[in-house]
């Protein structure tokens, strides 16, 4: 069926098998590789975009629920286009060596962007509470939730514009 | 020369970038034309003779490819998978060592052994051509836990196998440890159970194949901590080709703890299959199927004894651990609980005697392997519970029980009762930083607070060493390793003066893109943005063992420093072609080669130019160009370790266990890279944790059923179950390494689980609780809280 929606920040129309998962449509069928699968269960949050400016496990969305919507993945948070700049969040992940394999990196880094969106000034508390959703296995957490920290001011600093 | 970073500095790392973008390039990304997909039918029982298997169905459905069996395996007279490691036991007899066949023959001997291999044109038509597979199974009963197996009247798996006993290993001097038992004022004596664990890196396993019909060469991407290695042994010992032939990728791997250190036979599957059906062929796992076919780690039963004089001077530790090898032996499965595992008890103390006995055992599980720290978390749980428990026996206060024993810095290098010798360490100063970071004179009063909140703490400590930078090849080799253990490097200098490494180990996580460019950066004075760190592909890097075994710095580092070394010797000898002076005059230092007590220089840049553009150079003497070479093999291993303290806190209404704080002062030698150092103990010690409360893998006895099969039966530390973590380093120089690296990989898993449940014990000592088995879950923690509290019946 045709889908149509906006993926990072451009208008897209795909023809696309209505069982399949928007993870799957993006690593797929539109080879946008960052969007990781990491398990079977929706339990590791590999796979985070933002849907409607909402995180959501992309696992969890069949690709007709994107019609209409707005989908931005790790590839589009820093803007469209071939733009080397880097997100906040992402410039925050460097920092502080908030990754190590890279493989939940783009979960996390979308689950932060949502969680520093609805809650400028989190507590380290509500940072760790803000990723229970998402697994990491390399870092054991602490610079993940330094780089979030981080990351929440730098995006909510003056001058930044949203 | 601008941007040099050297040692020490904390630059951000290389690889962050592709990370964060979300331009990685891992197995399960990699698209090829035409490419075939795969599925592979595993067991459904713990142990089955095969009856029969009929692929008709399956190749009957539209695009399939293929349906491949043990029986095309045997057509095809292809090998069974080669175990590294061949280990004797005290009998002097080689370990039972029983085909592990890539696709079972007649029999399955856990869940998840493979059966067939299914290539059809999409995913989805492979999965219900798998689906359309008969299998008619006789199923057999199962026997899972190492105890069971050995007992008379068990499920026996190999019919040249008695009693499922690969193997019955000792170490040590048997007599004297006797004998200081006769004399000695107290033994201390615990059984523990170390729990089956699975790695589960974040990227589940995958691999794509293809063969080129014109040439006859192969390539296979795979998710795997040693290229080399898989394609060395894949060639020779299981698919027979020319080794020249055969190309293995390993690209952006996403973690792999051990868990991707192995030859796996879906590598070897795969890439025969390409061959038959004439495409590319891609498998990815599920995380379920990563569950029941990555190799699980730990699972020992072990029986410890140690002997004190009257004034706690450790005398004699003997240890009887048997150890679950799983189903099949895995390519280094032997060696953990043996060679891993039996030099490490003698820990960081001065115990003159120990004697280990380690029974190697099959079970229908999945073959069990290395998993980061690798059989020296095993025994450093061992002993450093037991230090606690003679500790309580005996009134004496754990810390100063420790300080007693404790190898004095001036000790070493030190030789073990049990085969190694300690270049060198400090661990009486790994204590007592950590006493002071960890705050314990503080924790009376924080003890007290709790108390009030009606909660129990505790505080554990772990002091405790390890030996890695595997290995040296000649010492391995005695005990049983069938390979060599060195590294290569090669620094490739181009006419610009920027410089391309070549080298043997394999970055996917630990930073080497970074750590290993400051190295060369401050070697050779080049800015630390035109060194480039390529790994992973055997048509590029010319040969290398890989990572694992906290090895990549300690062995791969010092074989990049030495080639850094043979670029400089060259460089001076066209320096002093240059620059008109004798050899011995140059002097290079930052990037610039000078005659002594001149001011004439040539910059490395020009040097470089020069060697490729060799217009004015002594050609007679000396061949164009700038690359060297080196393979380095350590002389010994190193052996970091340090000091954890764990703080917990226990609610007793839920036995719910709160990691409140956590400590450690690690020695890990030179640091090159403080950011990264700390990164890697972060970690290890997440790992420690979540071992000692959450992980458990689980199988129904009678079954062999795997009950924790995935995620959500599987508990994986997460963000909201940690406290920030202090981390140190004390650090001694190793005294064979060529920069004073030990290694850092491992140490925060080894340290870690021990210094948790020593915690957890201290907190519910009040209640006469000696030892509690991990993970310390609510569940098991309620139990032991409501027994204890239950009056006991008269004795």
């Amino acid at each position: 069926m045709i889908v149509s929606f906006t993926l990072n920040g451009r208008s897209r129309t795909v023809d696309v098998e209505p069982a399949t998962l928007v993870a799957d449509l993006l690593r797929e069928n539109l080879n946008l590789t960052g969007t990781h699968v990491g398990c079977d269960t929706s339990q590791c949050g590999a796979c985070v975009v933002l849907f409607n400016g909402e995180a959501v496990k992309s696992c969890t969305l069949l690709a007709p629920m994107l019609d209409g919507g707005t989908l931005t993945t790790i590839e589009g948070l820093s803007g469209p286009g071939g733009s080397n700049a880097l997100h906040p969040m992402q410039e925050a992940f460097h920092q502080n060596h908030g990754l190590q394999c890279g493989f939940c990196t783009p979960g996390m880094v979308m689950t932060a962007v949502a969680l520093a969106t609805k809650n400028p000034t989190p507590t380290e508390a509500e940072v760790r509470h803000g990723l229970e959703g998402n697994i990491c296995r390399c870092t054991g957490y602490q610079n993940i939730v330094a780089s979030v920290l981080a990351g929440a001011a730098a995006m909510h600093a003056p001058g930044i514009g949203e | 020369m601008s941007n040099v970073i050297g040692i020490g500095a904390a630059p951000r790392r290389k690889e962050d970038f592709r990370f964060l973008t979300g331009r990685g390039n891992y197995v399960a990304d990699i698209k090829r034309a035409d490419m075939a997909f795969g599925v592979f039918i595993r067991s459904q029982h713990g142990h089955a003779v095969i009856r029969g298997i009929d692929t008709a169905p399956a190749l009957a459905l539209p695009g399939v490819q293929a349906v491949l069996t043990g029986d095309d395996v045997a057509a095809d007279g292809l090998g069974s998978m080669p175990c590294g490691w061949g280990i004797h036991g005290s009998d002097g007899l080689p370990m039972k060592e029983p085909p592990f066949p890539m696709l079972a023959q007649g029999k399955v001997r856990f869940v998840g052994d493979m059966i067939a291999f299914v290539v059809a044109d999409t995913l989805e038509l492979a999965r219900a051509a798998a689906e359309a597979v008969v299998i008619d199974y006789e199923v057999l009963p199962a026997v899972v836990g190492v105890l069971e197996a050995v007992r008379p009247g068990a499920p026996q798996l190999f019919d040249d196998v008695p009693n499922n006993l690969c193997c019955d290993w000792e170490l040590g001097d048997k007599a004297a440890v006797a004998t200081a038992f006769r004399k000695a004022a107290h033994v201390a004596r615990l059984s523990l159970v170390n729990n089956r664990l699975i790695g589960n890196p974040m990227e589940p396993r995958a691999a794509i194949a293809e063969y080129n019909g014109g040439t006859g060469h192969y390539t296979l991407w795979t998710t795997s901590q040693f290229p080399h290695v898989v394609r060395f042994l894949m060639s020779a010992l299981v698919l027979n080709i020319p080794e020249q032939k055969m190309r293995v990728v390993a690209p952006d791997v996403g973690g792999g703890f051990g868990v991707k250190q192995f030859h796996y036979g879906e590598e070897a599957v795969i890439t025969w299959a390409a061959r038959r059906v004439g495409r590319p062929v891609k498998w990815v796992a599920d995380r379920s199927e990563g569950f029941v076919s990555d190799r699980h780690g730990r699972d020992h039963v072990t029986e410890a004894e140690l002997a004190l004089d009257q004034n706690g001077k450790f005398l004699a530790l003997k240890v009887v651990t048997s150890a679950n090898m799983g189903g099949y032996l895995s390519t280094f499965g032997p060696n953990i609980p043996t060679n891993l595992y039996a030099p490490l008890l003698s820990g960081v103390y001065t115990t003159p005697a120990i004697y280990c006995n380690v029974k190697v055992v099959f079970t229908n599980t999945v073959p069990v392997d290395a998993y980061r720290g690798a059989g020296r978390p095993e025994a450093t749980f061992v002993v450093e519970r037991l230090v606690d428990v003679a500790a309580a026996e005996m009134g004496i206060d754990r810390v100063e029980l420790r300080r007693r024993n404790i190898i004095p810095k001036e000790s070493y290098p030190y030789q073990t009762p049990v085969l190694v010798e300690y270049d060198s360490g400090d661990p009486m100063g790994c204590l007592e930083g950590a006493l002071t970071a960890a705050d314990v004179a503080g924790f009376a009063e924080r003890k007290a607070k709790s108390e009030r909140d009606g909660k129990f703490r505790g505080l554990g400590f772990s002091t405790y060493v390890e030996a890695c930078g595997l290995a040296p090849s000649r010492f391995a080799g005695r005990l049983g390793a069938r390979g060599g253990l060195y590294e290569s490097a090669t620094v490739r200098v181009h006419p610009t003066g920027q410089v391309t490494v070549l080298i043997g180990t394999h970055n996917h996580g630990q930073g080497h893109e970074t750590t290993f460019a400051q190295i060369v950066s401050e070697k050779l004075g080049v800015a630390f943005d035109n060194v480039d760190i390529v790994f992973g592909d055997t048509d590029r890097v010319q040969f290398g063992m890989g990572t694992y075994g906290s090895r990549s710095l300690v062995v791969g580092g010092a074989a990049l420093a030495k080639a850094s070394e043979k670029v400089v010797v060259k460089g001076k000898k066209i320096a002093a072609h240059l620059l008109e002076a004798s050899e011995q005059d140059i002097q290079f230092e930052a990037g610039v080669f000078s005659v002594a007590g001149t001011d004439r220089t040539k910059t490395f840049q020009e040097i470089a130019g020069a060697a490729y553009v060799p217009h004015n150079y002594p050609l007679e003497v000396l061949e164009p160009g700038l690359e060297e070479q080196a393979y380095y093999d350590p002389v010994n291993f190193t052996y970091p370790g340090g000091c954890h303290i764990a703080e917990a806190e226990i609610d007793p209404e839920t036995g719910i266990v709160t990691l409140e704080k956590y400590t450690a002062v690690d020695d890990v030698g030179t640091v090159i890279n403080p950011m990264i150092v700390e990164g890697q103990l972060h970690g290890g010690i997440v790992q420690g944790i979540g071992q000692a409360l959450y992980e458990n893998a689980v199988y129904d006895d009678v079954s062999g059923q795997l009950l924790s099969g995935s995620l959500m039966d599987y508990c994986m530390p997460r963000a909201d179950h940690l406290p920030n973590m202090t981390v140190k380093t004390h650090s001694t120089l190793c005294t064979h390494t060529p920069m004073g690296v030990k290694g850092c990989g491992e140490v925060g898993t080894i340290g870690s689980p021990a210094a948790v449940i020593n915690a957890v014990v201290d907190a519910l000592s009040h209640l006469g609780v000696q030892h509690v088995d991990m993970p310390a879950t609510p569940n098991r923690i309620w139990r032991v809280i409501q027994n204890a509290a239950m009056p006991r019946a008269a004795e």
